[in-house]
Order: C-alpha cells, then sequence, then structure tokens
C-alpha cells in the first residue's frame, strides 16, 4: 500500500458513464443504448457530451437487445445497458439468438448485479445471471471487483468484436487496484501468493476473501488469492496450478452458488485436477428487502465465511 | 388497394420467378421432409416483388455493400423462400437447394445470418426482426446515408404479431421516426395452431399499426404487381415508417395446401404430392 490517502469508495456501475466518454472522445464508433434507466446505469452521461450516440428505447428490454443488434450490424460497437435482473431476466432469447449465434459486437452492462442492490427486495436482485450468460457459447462474461477493474474491463471490451456481459454492481465498495487495473480477459490476477488454500473470487466478494487470507495468515494457514475477474472464457492453466500447488480450493461470489464461478471453478477441478473446493455463495435461494451489508451478511458472503470454508477445504486435502 | 404500373413484360417476367420460387419451396421441403411450405407460399410475391421487381437495391456480387436495402426475415421459419429467392438472384447455386436442412448445409432450417450471404438476420425466435431494423436504421442515421439509401424491408407473419415484442419496435420505429423501415406482412389468416382469429386475433392490424405512427397499405399480397408497387410507394416515402399488409393464403399456389394450410405450415410433401404440386404451380392454379 502506498502512503498516499486512499481513493474514497466507488461503486462498479460508475465507471460505466465516464468510460464510454472517454471512448466516444478517444474516437470509438461506439453506440451506447439505455431502457429508461440511464441515471442509474451512468449511461446518461454520454448522452451529455456525445447525444447522437445515445438513445433509449424506454422500459422495453427484448427491443433493447436487437435494436443493440441490427446497430452491431452496420458497424458500431454498441454497448446496452440496464439492470441485471431484466438484461438478461427479460431478453434471453434476444441475447441468445440475436447477440450469442449472430456472434455481435454488443457489450451487455448489467448494472445492479447481485443481492448488494438492498432494499429493492428479491425481484430486484440478481443472482442468476451469470448462469444463464456463461450457457451461451461465445459470450464472454466478466465480474470487476472494484471501479478502477470495471473502467479498465467497459474500455477494454470496446477492443473486441465479440459480445460482452459485463456485470456491474449498486454499492459502493473500497477500491483494490489503486495502482491502477490489471484486467486482461481471460486471466486471472493473482493478488496474494500462498500454499495452503486457493481463495478464488469475483466482484464484491474479492475484498473479503483478501481480508480472509489475513485472518487466515494470523492463524498459521498461507491462503493464495485469485481475482477471477473473467468467468468465461475461465483461466483453467491458472486454477489448476492452484490445485496443484495448494491443494485446496475456495470459491466466492456474490451469486448463486449453482452456475456461476464456484460451478465453473468445480468443472474445470473435476475434470483436470480433483481438488477439495468449498464455495461462499448464495445458497441457491432468493433474497428479500434490507440493507446490502445486512444482506451480505444474512446470505453468508463474508470474509468470516471465506475464513471458515478455507479450513472446511483444508480439513479435507 | 394499391394499383400497378408494371408493363406486361414486367408482369411476366414476375410471374415467372414466382413460379420458380414456388417449385424451389415445394421440391426443397419435399427433399428435407421438413420445412415451412405454407408460409413460404404465401409470401412468395412478396419476394418475388422485392428482389425481381426493382425494389430492393442489392448487389448479390457484392453482398455487404453497406448502402445495400436489407430484406430482413423476421418469421424465421419460412426459409424455404428466402433460399428460393436469394438462389434465383444469384446470391448462391441452386445446386445446393436439395441440402435444405441437411447435416452441413448452408441452408439451416430457420434463418441464420450470412448463410449463405445475403441472409441479413438469425431467426426462429419470431417478433425480433422489426427491432433488429431499428437497429440499422438507427446506424444509418448516425451514417448519415442519403434518404433512398439502406432501406430495411422487414417481413413479419401475421400469427408473429402474437409476440409483443413487435409492438415495442412497432412504437419505436415511429418515436425516432425511422422512414427507411418497411414492414410487410404477411396476412396469411393460419398460425401453428390454426386459424389466427381463432388463436389470437390481431385486426384491426392495420389501424394498430396506422395508430402507433405508420403509413399503412392493404394490397392483395398475390397480385405481384400489385405488391410491387405498394413496395415501391413505401420506399419512396420518407415522413414514417411504412407498413403493406399483404392479403394471403397460406400455401397459395398448391391447391392441397391451400385448402388445408392447419396442415402444412411445417411439413414436406410426399412423392405424390410433389408431383401434384409442381403440375399446379405449371399451370399457375391457387
Amino acid at each position: 500500500m502506498t502512503t498516499t490517502s486512499a481513493p474514497p469508495p466507488a461503486a462498479t456501475r460508475e465507471a460505466y458513464g465516464p468510460a464510454l466518454v472517454k471512448l466516444a472522445e478517444a474516437g470509438h464508433d461506439i453506440v451506447a443504448l439505455d431502457a429508461d434507466l440511464s441515471a442509474s446505469t451512468g449511461g446518461n452521461k454520454l448522452a451529455a457530451s456525445f447525444p447522437e450516440r445515445w438513445f433509449t428505447v424506454g422500459a422495453a428490454e427484448a427491443n433493447l437487445i436487437s435494436i443493440a443488434a441490427g446497430l452491431a450490424s452496420t458497424g458500431k460497437t454498441v454497448y446496452a445497458a440496464s439492470f441485471a435482473v431484466f438484461m438478461p431476466g427479460h431478453c434471453f432469447d434476444q441475447i441468445r439468438v440475436q447477440i450469442a449465434q449472430q456472434r455481435m459486437n454488443v457489450k451487455l452492462i448489467a448494472s445492479h448485479g447481485g443481492i448488494s442492490v438492498g432494499e429493492d427486495g428479491a425481484s430486484a436482485q440478481a443472482i442468476e445471471d451469470l448462469a444463464l450468460m456463461t450457457s451461451l457459447p461465445g459470450m464472454n462474461v466478466v465480474v470487476p471487483s472494484d471501479a478502477v477493474e470495471a473502467d479498465a474491463m467497459i474500455r477494454s471490451a470496446a477492443e473486441d468484436n465479440d459480445p460482452w456481459y459485463i456485470r456491474l454492481g449498486r454499492p459502493k465498495l473500497p477500491i483494490i487496484y489503486t495502482d491502477g487495473p490489471s484486467f486482461t480477459l481471460g486471466q486471472a490476477d493473482q493478488l496474494r501468493y500462498g500454499t495452503d488454500v486457493t481463495l478464488i473470487a469475483c466482484g464484491l466478494m474479492l475484498e473479503p476473501s483478501l481480508r480472509a487470507a489475513d485472518s487466515l495468515t494470523q492463524e498459521g494457514i498461507s491462503a493464495r488469492v485469485l481475482n477471477m475477474a473473467t468467468i468465461k472464457p475461465l483461466d483453467e492453466a491458472t486454477i489448476v496450478r492452484a490445485a496443484e500447488e495448494t491443494g485446496a480450493i475456495v470459491c466466492a461470489e456474490e451469486h448463486n452458488v449453482i452456475g456461476g464461478l464456484g460451478s465453473a471453478v468445480a468443472r474445470t477441478l473435476a475434470l483436470h485436477c480433483p481438488t477439495p473446493m468449498e464455495q461462499v455463495g448464495i445458497d441457491d435461494t432468493f433474497g428479500q428487502s434490507g440493507p446490502w451489508t445486512a444482506l451480505l451478511n444474512e446470505y453468508g458472503l463474508t470474509s468470516e465465511s471465506v475464513v471458515e470454508a478455507a479450513k472446511r477445504a483444508i480439513a479435507r486435502k | 388497394m394499391t394499383t400497378s404500373t408494371a408493363s406486361a413484360a414486367d408482369t411476366d417476367a414476375l410471374l415467372d420467378v414466382c413460379k420458380r420460387i414456388r417449385r424451389h419451396i415445394v421440391e426443397m421441403t419435399h427433399a428435407a421432409q421438413s420445412g415451412h411450405p405454407g408460409g413460404s407460399l404465401s409470401s412468395t410475391e412478396i419476394f418475388a416483388a422485392l428482389y425481381f421487381g426493382g425494389v430492393a437495391r442489392h448487389d448479390p456480387a457484392n453482398p455487404q455493400w453497406d448502402r445495400r436495402d436489407r430484406v430482413i426475415l423476421s418469421k424465421g421459419h419460412a426459409t424455404p423462400v428466402v433460399y428460393a429467392t436469394l438462389a434465383e438472384a444469384g446470391y448462391f447455386s441452386t445446386e445446393l437447394i436439395p441440402t435444405f436442412r441437411s447435416l452441413g448445409t448452408q441452408l439451416q432450417g430457420h434463418v441464420v445470418r450470412n448463410k449463405p450471404a445475403g441472409v441479413e438476420m438469425s431467426g426462429g425466435a419470431l417478433g425480433m426482426g422489426l427491432s433488429f431494423a431499428v437497429g440499422i436504421a438507427l446506424g444509418h442515421e448516425l451514417d448519415s446515408l442519403d434518404d433512398d439509401e439502406g432501406q430495411i424491408f422487414v417481413v413479419v407473419g401475421d400469427g408473429e404479431l402474437n409476440e409483443g415484442q413487435n409492438w415495442e419496435a412497432i412504437m419505436s420505429a415511429s418515436h425516432f421516426g425511422l422512414h427507411r423501415i418497411t414492414a410487410v406482412l404477411d396476412r396469411n389468416h393460419f398460425q401453428n395452431d390454426g386459424p389466427g382469429d381463432e388463436i389470437m386475433r390481431i385486426d384491426p392490424v392495420g389501424d394498430k399499426w396506422s395508430a402507433f405512427g405508420w403509413g399503412v397499405q392493404h394490397v392483395d399480397g398475390h397480385d405481384v404487381t400489385a405488391v410491387r408497387a405498394a413496395l415501391l410507394t413505401a420506399r419512396a416515402r420518407t415522413d414514417a415508417p411504412q407498413v403493406v399488409i399483404c392479403e394471403t393464403v397460406k400455401g397459395r399456389g398448391v391447391s392441397f395446401m391451400a385448402s388445408n394450410p392447419g396442415a402444412w405450415h411445417g411439413k414436406g410433401p410426399s412423392d405424390e404430392q410433389l408431383a401434384q404440386a409442381l403440375d399446379e404451380i405449371e399451370a399457375g392454379l391457387s
């Protein structure tokens, strides 16, 4: 850590609007679409400086996605933004046929992912979106752990012609990448070296996993920490190496334990390097209203949960 | 009804193209023993007019020409009429037609973008074509195409209008003032489960479209010169998106299909039925 004061917490969603403006200023032929949630996604920031490059289609997510595909067919790099419950929730078929099957240059910006949406309750809390999106051939699926990484993802997506699903969040989170991002699609970022267990996390569970590693260190347990910001394509080589070198794996994510990061890592381990593994995630249940920090505690998405999971995994060696 | 201005020679040529398209439709669904002949036969004059009536500006030698008009099949199961038309227009060899729906073919059961070149959009899940067209039209506006460049013709089915996304698209096309879009409704009155009026009534469909801010024309969808004239009129309009509502018969041109359209949504004819169908198409019976 540097001695300068830490940057203020920021939501990953806050990176979106400024990243769009930077892309447009740099001359990228982008178009951004919103569906009546532009103040929340931040897409309206592009409207202020490049109004001709931004459209809202109203509260109509199916239309949003097919319009995005049509725009992409004219050579544009298209960003389509909504909440993760509505996109893919309202428009999975459109994403499947018109974005994934047509392999369109469309970046899906899914804001307000996970239960950390908070008080709006279960209908607003996307806990299954990663399962839907990773099931689509050709879809790149990424989850940033802080606003710095989110900015890097959103901008690097413009350099790629394939579809991406970028899951952003509502709550303000501490900045992990204070010295700048190290995001590369499909590559895990090892933040801590360790030899007894590997903690694999994405999104808002990365920071508690780093704290868990600190706690484990105090108990004499050496924990490796991987930021698995890309859920698909998964960095299988780094996972297998971690399994071979540490012999125990914990996955931590703000998603149903079925179909997200943990499922993807479990598949990799089962196929290539069977290894004791534990999961921290939402245990196949829907959420409820509440402050986001209280919800994380209620559903076990905490540093303490990661510590306990690590000990269970190590005990199974 | 729109009246025709085409010359007799033009009309004869278009009628001949319609016969060839219909032959391909019944032959390919016979070869595959599957596919969708009924809704392809009802769309035949629409496709003939678009591609051979001087309506859609396109170039088979340069299918990605960026100022081309685009024809989009939103009722994505009616692939036989699309493949028949594209082959006749020179996008690929008619020798490929018997491979329809077979393993490894370009001619997939439902449309797949650029397979073969000339297919503008993947489909098969209904209701997405008009939205896709809205996206194309917005892109053309950004690229400052001239008003008469980059038109988009979207062929939609009447059963397909059950899908709510169509109405999202229809609303947004007029909201954005996208005059380049022309919807062409194949109003054949039959959908998968039976008569449209019994499954889900869409009338007064022209009034609905009009209420959403579109220009509306009604035409006999099997009068190819009238369809051509209506499409040319729609193409020239620059004030609002346009719809041409084509009154059609599902299975038109093959008597046992037209008289029993519910049975011919999604299956191919037998050997004997094929022979009868080809005779009737040649004779120009309905």
